[in-house]
């Protein structure tokens, strides 16, 4: 029992002059994995368009409903992506999302990515609904427009008003007061 | 008169340095226990968390006063005050050193200096157990009670041993007076006279003062209840006030008593080299805590009765027949 007793006492003790593990966050900062999954984003190709075409399978895959996704036609002289839609109403409820990855793996782009920013901390409710702007990319990737997987764009489809639509029907709610859940 | 104003200030000085180090000992000791669990304690308030026992006693001072309704009222308040009584009285007779000269005058480095020193501090000690038992008591609550019952239990069976193995000490010494007992170490340190008697006398005042392994009492507190739980605020640090000066009462017995006290190589003063010991007899406190789990209760009082004191008795015995043979 005492060669117990000294093995367990010798253990704290050489353990008192090793090198603590503790971090001192938020001065030093947890290095995360490449693939841990954090904020999102929406990724661009190489030539600025967004990846997003907005097919709303992350939306239908997400198992907490935290993405909402409004398509829209693409002006054919502004075409933000390569498809004929892109999303023109994408927001993410950072309160809902459980961070599980299952939207990026539904993306049929890989548009959207989680990338391992994980610091989302805000003090009210609405400014952590992540809207377009905070999630579409400013700057390209690496990735470019696959060849033959978008057919010609003639610019002429039965909604060719495009998202102006949806932006008058956004007017008539807002004059109406309904625009707020 | 002299000697009473220069005791009071004595006893002045020794209640502050005593409470000082005790806020110390505070973070001292959680800083440690992170450094032998491989992480830092405290490091937020203030640099290497200093300004962490200013903040405990701000925040004690100011917390709500509750006592149970059907606590008897003078006896709850009374607990915590004897307990600290008892812990801080029994350094009136230990001496941090030889006898200094101020001023002209020889004053010794204890606040009285009976014939009976060890007796003293052994006797104040045994005063702790009426307040852990008055509070739990008081409290008024069955598991405030029973852990009461059986921290008083506790302390009362590892009081025996460690009178027994100071037994040893004393025939060796042939004095109580403490100041004697560490100049009769000038030639050898009664540890390696007294190995057993080292041993049990320490390991006795871990369990005295109710610490790791032998923390039951207080570790209730921690799972269900014990004599603390309705001692909130001032009252509580009260009790750890307590339990801390009696950690360093063990300790500065100890080095009286088996370590040469204040005796030491030249380049530094004794009361430094007294100082120096006692650190050390705190850092083994806090490894043992550190390191140990706690012993169930049955186990730790047939630790004391059947292992303790038989061993201190077979101490003494060996002890004697030395001295008797050898002088």
């Amino acid at each position: 029992m005492l060669k117990a007793l000294a093995q367990g006492m010798g253990t704290t003790l050489r353990i008192f002059f090793r090198k603590k593990k503790t971090i001192a966050y938020p001065k030093e900062k947890k290095p995360r994995a490449e693939r841990f999954r954090g904020r999102h984003e929406l990724r661009r190709y190489d030539n600025g368009l967004e990846m997003c075409i907005g097919c709303e399978l992350c939306q239908v895959a997400c198992p907490a409903a935290a993405i909402t996704v409004m398509p829209a036609e693409n002006d054919p002289n502004r075409p933000n992506s390569p498809g004929e839609r892109y999303a023109w109403k994408y927001e993410i409820d950072m309160l809902r999302c459980i961070f599980c990855g299952l939207c990026e793996e539904a993306c049929p782009t890989q548009a959207l990515h989680l990338t391992p920013v994980n610091e989302l901390a805000d003090f009210t409710r609405d400014s952590l609904i992540y809207s377009r702007q905070r999630l579409v990319n400013t700057h390209t990737s690496d990735f470019t427009v696959p060849t033959n997987v978008y057919p010609e764009y003639s610019g002429w489809t039965p909604m060719h008003q495009g998202a102006a639509v949806y932006e008058a029907e956004e007017a008539e709610q807002t004059s109406r007061g309904e625009d707020r859940p | 008169m002299n000697d009473v104003w220069v005791a009071l200030v004595q006893s002045l000085i020794l209640v502050v340095a005593l409470l000082t180090v005790f806020a110390g000992m505070t973070l001292v000791e959680r800083k440690l226990l992170g450094y032998f669990h491989l992480r830092v304690g405290p490091t937020r308030t203030g640099p290497w968390g200093l300004a962490r026992p200013i903040a405990d006693a701000i925040e004690s001072s100011v917390k709500e006063d509750l006592i149970p309704a059907g606590a008897d009222k003078l006896v709850f308040r009374l607990a915590p005050i004897i307990s600290v009584f008892a812990a801080l009285a029994a350094w009136a007779v230990i001496p941090i050193g030889p006898p200094v000269e101020i001023a002209g005058r020889v004053i010794p480095l204890q606040v009285a200096d009976p014939a009976g020193g060890v007796l003293v501090a052994l006797a104040f000690s045994s005063l702790g157990v009426y307040g852990v038992s008055l509070a739990g008591w008081a409290s008024q609550s069955k598991y405030s009670l029973l852990g009461a019952m059986r921290a008083a239990a506790q302390m009362i069976s590892y009081e025996l041993s460690m009178a027994m193995s100071i037994l040893g000490v004393l025939m060796l010494s042939g004095s109580l007076r403490l100041a004697d007992i560490v100049a009769a170490q000038s030639s050898v340190a009664f540890i390696w006279l007294q190995p057993i008697g080292f041993l049990i006398f320490f390991l006795s005042g871990v369990a005295e003062v109710a610490r790791v392994p032998f923390d039951l009492p207080e570790a209730e507190t921690e799972l269900v209840a014990g004599y603390n739980t309705e001692y909130s605020g001032m009252r509580y640090a009260m009790f750890m006030v307590a339990e801390y000066v009696g950690m360093f009462t063990v300790s500065a017995m100890v080095t009286l008593l088996y370590l040469k006290g204040w005796h030491g190589p030249g380049f530094l003063p004794p009361v430094a080299w007294f100082l120096v010991k006692l650190a050390a007899l705190l850092f083994v406190f806090i490894w043992l805590r550190a390191s140990l789990p706690r012993l169930r209760y049955d186990r730790l009082m047939d630790f004391g009765w059947k292992v303790m004191l038989p061993l201190s008795v077979l101490n003494l015995i060996i002890t004697a027949v030395g001295v008797a043979v050898w002088g």
